[in-house]
């Protein structure tokens, strides 16, 4: 998360920038350490996980929109979507693996993102696990039948 | 604040489209006349209007996320935010009338005719 930092950012009031001879305000953690939490949770899972959104999203861009325009705006937009089409798509591997990268990278982000959004806003720690299991569940579900489909798609079936 | 919300709805929505999508999508190992008939049903005006409404989400959550992209590695970023915001919004509305004719076109012509 970006924290809205714009009056920091600007400096103390005289307008002083914050630097090391004019250090800016402490903020306090919004979560102070108990003695229940652990000294270490001995990964950096959630560094990976916040670079990752940040990567798979400035590649999303690129990714998904040309998909939109390929599919809404050029050539008629949806009305000239068929299986037809699709197949003209599909017979490149380019594009194969241009759908391909798109669905991993958009479904663990999405993912990801909505883990952090059950961290959130789940409280209990059952309906958080269930509501992660759900998500988890989902999300390999999605990818893996998104992968069947690219890979053996059949121009032929019937 | 109000733009972490809408990141936030924006990308929950685009991600429970995308689960529809890849299933509707894997109807092409069903048979072409299945993938055709569903597709049929995302030409009628009522989809139209929702798959601009999805445009709408996609384009606010990928400008918006390479605004925060920036304010988190641009040295500069946090200094900038608020002016990157209008940009995003500036942008957004562009976008937005530009993708009008190509997303709500054909649902206008079968509402009111040719
Ligand atoms: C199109 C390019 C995209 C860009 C540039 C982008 C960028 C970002 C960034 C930078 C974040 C992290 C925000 C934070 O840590 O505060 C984020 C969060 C998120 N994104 Fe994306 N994203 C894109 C596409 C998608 C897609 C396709 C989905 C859905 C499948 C999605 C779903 C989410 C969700 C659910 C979150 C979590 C929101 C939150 O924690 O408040 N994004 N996005």
């Amino acid at each position: 998360m970006a924290i809205e930092i714009s009056e920091v950012a600007k400096g103390d009031e005289g307008g002083r920038r914050y630097g090391p001879d004019n250090p800016a305000p402490v903020i306090e953690p919004p979560r102070a350490r108990t003695h229940r939490t652990p000294r270490t949770t001995r990964t950096n899972f959630e560094l990976y996980g916040w670079l990752f959104m940040r990567v798979s999203g400035v590649l999303l861009v690129v990714l998904v929109i040309t998909h939109l325009v390929i599919q809404l705006v050029l050539d008629g937009g949806v009305s000239k979507v068929s299986f037809a089409f699709v197949a003209g798509r599909w017979a490149s591997p380019f594009w194969q693996v241009w759908d391909l990268l798109m669905l991993w990278l958009a479904m663990l982000h999405g993912g990801n993102g909505l883990r952090t959004i059950i961290n959130d806003y789940a409280q209990r720690d059952t309906t958080r696990f269930w509501l992660k299991m759900l998500l988890y569940v989902a999300t390999v579900f999605t990818v893996l039948l998104g992968t069947l489909v690219i890979f053996t798609f059949d121009p032929n079936i019937s | 604040m109000w733009s972490w919300v809408a990141h936030r709805v924006t990308g929950v929505l685009i991600f429970f489209f995308l689960f529809v999508h890849v299933l509707d999508t894997s109807l092409v190992r069903v048979s072409p006349e299945a993938y055709d008939k569903t597709i049929e049903v995302y030409k009628t005006p009522v989809v139209a209007v929702m798959e601009y409404g999805l445009v709408a989400a996609v384009l606010f959550h990928a400008l918006n996320g390479l605004r925060v992209v920036a304010v988190d590695f641009w040295a500069n970023g946090a200094r900038y935010q608020r002016h990157m915001l209008w940009t995003v919004v500036g942008v957004w509305v562009a976008l937005m009338a530009g993708a009008a004719y190509p997303v709500l076109g054909h649902a206008f012509r079968e509402l009111f005719g040719s």
